[in-house]
C-alpha cells in the first residue's frame, strides 16, 4: 500500500470523527477543539494533493487565528455551559440527519458518475505545475491573472476589521441631565 | 499520487453534509458558525482536489481566496454574536424571536 494511501486512510476517518464530535458535544469549547482537529486533518489532505502552501495557510490562518478567535469569544461570553437539548420543533433533528446523509450519498453518487473511483490524477504535478516550488508557482498565478481580486481582498479585510470594531464596541448610555450637573459640580471642586 | 481523486471529493462531501446537519440541528450560534466553517473548509478541499486533478493552480488560488473571505466573515460574524449576546445574554438562536409572528 503506497504511503499517500496510508496517510489518507489514517487522516480521513479522524477528520470525519472530529466533525461528528463537533456536532455532538454540548460544550462549545469542546466543539471548537474538535473543529481544530478536523482542520488539521484537512491540512494534511492539502499536503497529499501537492498544495504545501495551502497546508501552511490552513494551519496558520484556520487552525491558528480563526480558532483562537472562536475560543476567545466563547470564553469572553462565558457560554461554555452547553445548550439545552430539548427538541422544540417536531422531528426536526431526525429529518436534518436524514437530509445530511442524503446529501452525502448524492455527492458520492455524483462523483462516481462523474469521474469514477479509479481515476487517479496524472503524475508529475510537482515537476510541471509546481515547478520551482508550489509557493512560487502560486505567486506567479496570483500576482498576474488574479492581481485585482487579490487587492480587493485587502479592502475586504480592512472593511471587516472596521465592521468588527463598530459592531463590538460598547456604547455608553446617554447621560441624564442630573448626571451632567453632578459632573460639573465635581469638576468645579478645587480639591 | 496513488490515492484516487474521488476519495478526496467524497471526503469533502461527507464533511460538507456534517456541516449542514450541524447548522440545522444545533441552536448555539457559535456552534452553528463553526459548522459553517466546516462547510467552507470542505468546499476548499474539493477545490484543491480538482486543482490536482486538472493540473491547474486556479483551484488552489480559489481556495486561498475563500480562506481570506472566511477569515473576514468570521470576524464580522463573531462581532455580531458578541453584540447580540450583550443585548440578550444568550447565544441561543431560538431566543431571538422579536420578529416572530
Amino acid at each position: 500500500m503506497p504511503l499517500d494511501n496510508v496517510v489518507f486512510w489514517v487522516f480521513a476517518p479522524i477528520s470525519v470523527a472530529a466533525a461528528v464530535g463537533m456536532l455532538t458535544r454540548r460544550n462549545a469549547i469542546h466543539a471548537a477543539l474538535f473543529l481544530v482537529v478536523n482542520l488539521f486533518c484537512v491540512a494534511v489532505m492539502y499536503l497529499l494533493l501537492d498544495a504545501p502552501f495551502l497546508f501552511a495557510v490552513q494551519i496558520v490562518v484556520y487552525a491558528g487565528a480563526i480558532m483562537v478567535l472562536f475560543l476567545f469569544v466563547i470564553m469572553l461570553l462565558g457560554v461554555d455551559r452547553g445548550d439545552d437539548l430539548k427538541e422544540r420543533l417536531l422531528a426536526q433533528r431526525p429529518l436534518a440527519i436524514v437530509l445530511g446523509a442524503g446529501v452525502a450519498l448524492e455527492i458520492t453518487l455524483a462523483v462516481r458518475a462523474g469521474i469514477g473511483f479509479s481515476e487517479r490524477a496524472a503524475p508529475g504535478f510537482a515537476e510541471s505545475v509546481n515547478a520551482g516550488g508550489n509557493t512560487q508557482a502560486l505567486a506567479r498565478v496570483l500576482f498576474r491573472e488574479y492581481f485585482l481580486p487579490f487587492e480587493i481582498t485587502s479592502v475586504l479585510l480592512i472593511i471587516a476589521a472596521i465592521a468588527a470594531m463598530v459592531l463590538a464596541q460598547r456604547r455608553a448610555p446617554a447621560l441624564t441631565q442630573a448626571e451632567i450637573d453632578a459632573l460639573d459640580v465635581s469638576e468645579a471642586d478645587p480639591t | 499520487m496513488r490515492t484516487p481523486i474521488a476519495y478526496f471529493l467524497v471526503l469533502s462531501g461527507i464533511l460538507f453534509s456534517i456541516g449542514t446537519v450541524g447548522v440545522l440541528v444545533r441552536r448555539n450560534a457559535l456552534v452553528i458558525f463553526m459548522s459553517v466553517e466546516l462547510q467552507l473548509n470542505a468546499v476548499n478541499l474539493s477545490l484543491v482536489a480538482f486543482a490536482r486533478m486538472h493540473g491547474d493552480l486556479t483551484g488552489q488560488i480559489l481556495a486561498f481566496f475563500s480562506m481570506i473571505v472566511a477569515a473576514a466573515e468570521v470576524v464580522v460574524g463573531l462581532a455580531i454574536i458578541v453584540a447580540v449576546f450583550r443585548r440578550r445574554h444568550s447565544v441561543d438562536v431560538d431566543a431571538a424571536r422579536e420578529l416572530a409572528g
